[in-house]
């Protein structure tokens, strides 16, 4: 057995990105890789730094396109998860709806968002929406639906009417399920953001990548998707700590 | 003796067209009556406790409670389970206070009188060994621990009818004693009538007035036994010649059900 060293254990996923960046620089070395195959970090590193002026520009825009969508993606997700966790009959009906929906890729739906909105962040917000609202509506549906009936029976008995046992039981039940789905979901909104933005937008992250790309310019290629995992990598962070501060009592024992 | 509390007249229930669940039940249950219901798995006991408090209307026959008809929901009962089905986010005490925030007329008094109430809780908690804990979560509690909130639960807004479904039937040996003791003192004290579900003849035969024994599903009563044995009844008594008789004859009853 090893021993448990805390230090090592927080510091364990910073290793392990300098480790994978180390390896980066020598394989494109080592096998002279050409940098407008692949770039090395370094060269990475250095189109980061001379288009930092541009990169935050199109970042602030993916950046704030992707919260819309998202904020969107909470609220209906929210709402449609509520009606359906809420009614056995809807839950019923409308669930393979749902996965049909969700099987859908989402670019599918950019072509048909730029002819009814034009190109630009409209799009890029609904499809950040679109893709990032179905785990929400699954994580709250599921929390709802799935009450203990002993629960309900002791509810029901006195007197309890169905929203009661809803408001009371049933959604601070799902509130773990809905806190871990913002995680996932956050991360989704990202991905349909710079998805619609590659193909119908001259801003974001997205586009600047499509556009440094058909320049051969891949050093700014990859700067743009290191831009991304780090921003999608910062805010799942940041739903992570929220979900422990509000529903720490479903982690009993983790922190302990 | 007072008159009859509840009373089931030729009560039978159908969940589907499989047959029978209960069928031709008769009995009454005088206020105050501490009965328990004992027989094989699956005879319909628990069913028997859902007709009882309205939350299942039975296929034929009539159940009276307090001289009324029950039509529904009868929010003069409190119910605990095997499992405690404590909310995990609330502390024990919200957790006791719960039914004060649904049960009428309470529900509409909680924010005015919501200091009382708490009051009302912590007293109950102390009777059942549980002072010192009302802040600490459901999972900081053993399982005995939580079993005594769960009955705390069931009784906070004062039923006359406490329905116990095996409510100590996942604790070990030793704390189910100590829980009965805490059960027959709650009784002694506020005399509320008790319908206990259970498998234990020890525990029937320790706790109640009148054991009903029943058959395989469907789930008829084929004996009604007057528990004689003087109260209070000490936990010691469990261990002496005339409480072993009494329970070995219940248990070659149950012998012969699970036979036929």
């Amino acid at each position: 057995m090893t021993k448990h060293n805390p230090l090592i254990e927080r510091l364990a996923p910073w290793i392990a990105v300098v480790a994978l960046v180390i390896i980066w620089e020598v394989t494109v070395r080592v096998f002279d890789v050409p940098s407008f195959i692949f770039p090395s970090a370094l060269e990475t590193a250095q189109a980061l730094v001379t288009y930092s002026g541009p990169i935050a520009m199109h970042s602030w825009q993916t950046f704030w396109t992707t919260l819309i969508g998202f904020g969107l993606g909470v609220a209906v997700g929210l709402v449609l998860g509520f009606i359906i966790g809420s009614s056995r009959f809807l839950y019923n009906a409308c669930y393979p709806l749902l996965v049909g929906f969700n099987a859908i890729p989402k670019v599918a739906f950019v072509p048909i968002l730029v002819v009814w909105f034009g190109i630009g962040s409209v799009p890029a917000i609904l499809t950040a929406f679109l893709i990032c609202f179905f785990p929400i509506v699954v994580n709250v549906a599921t929390g709802l639906a799935t009450l203990e009936p002993e629960m309900e029976d002791v509810l029901r008995v006195l007197g309890a009417r169905r929203m009661d046992v809803l408001l009371k039981v049933g959604l601070p039940r799902s509130l773990p399920y809905f806190f871990a789905s913002l995680k996932v979901a956050i991360t989704l909104a990202f991905v349909g953001t710079v998805v619609s933005e590659t193909v119908a937008s001259n801003q974001g992250i997205g586009y600047l990548m499509m556009s440094a790309g058909s320049q051969m310019r891949m050093g700014l290629v990859f700067a743009g998707l290191l831009v991304i995992s780090a921003m999608a990598m910062v805010m799942y962070e940041l739903f992570a700590q929220l979900e422990k501060r509000m529903t720490g009592w479903a982690h009993r024992g983790q922190n302990r | 003796m007072s008159a009859a509390f509840v009373t089931f007249d030729d009560v039978s229930l159908a969940y589907d067209a499989s047959g029978n669940a209960i069928e031709d039940i008769n009995l009454s249950i005088h206020e105050g009556e501490f009965v328990a219901f004992v027989g094989p798995s699956g005879c319909g006991k628990s069913t028997f406790m859902k007709l009882c408090t309205g939350l299942h209307a039975p296929t034929t026959g009539a159940i009276k409670v307090d001289n009324e008809p029950v039509t529904g929901p009868l929010k003069i009962s409190g119910m605990a389970f095997q499992n405690a089905n404590l909310l995990p986010w609330r502390t024990t005490l919200d957790n006791v206070l719960l039914p004060l925030e649904i049960v009428k007329p309470y529900r509409h008094q909680f924010r005015k009188r919501r200091e009382e109430f708490i009051g009302w809780a912590r007293k109950l908690l102390k009777t059942v060994g549980l002072e010192g804990y009302e802040d600490q979560y459901p999972w900081q509690l053993s399982g005995g621990m939580q079993q005594r909130a769960s009955i705390c639960r069931a009784l906070i807004h004062q039923p006359r009818l406490l329905m116990l479904d095996e409510p100590f039937g996942a604790l070990d040996a030793f704390t189910r004693e100590e829980l009965w003791c805490v059960l027959r003192d709650l009784w002694e004290a506020q005399r509320f009538t008790v319908v206990l579900v259970t498998h234990d003849l020890r525990e029937a035969a320790f706790l109640a007035d009148t054991v009903y024994i029943m058959s395989r599903r469907p789930g008829r009563v084929i004996e009604r036994r007057q528990i004689e044995l003087p109260r209070p009844r000490a936990l010691e008594t469990t261990y002496q010649k005339p409480f072993i008789d009494l329970v070995q004859e219940l248990r070659a009853q149950i012998g012969e059900v699970r036979s036929t």
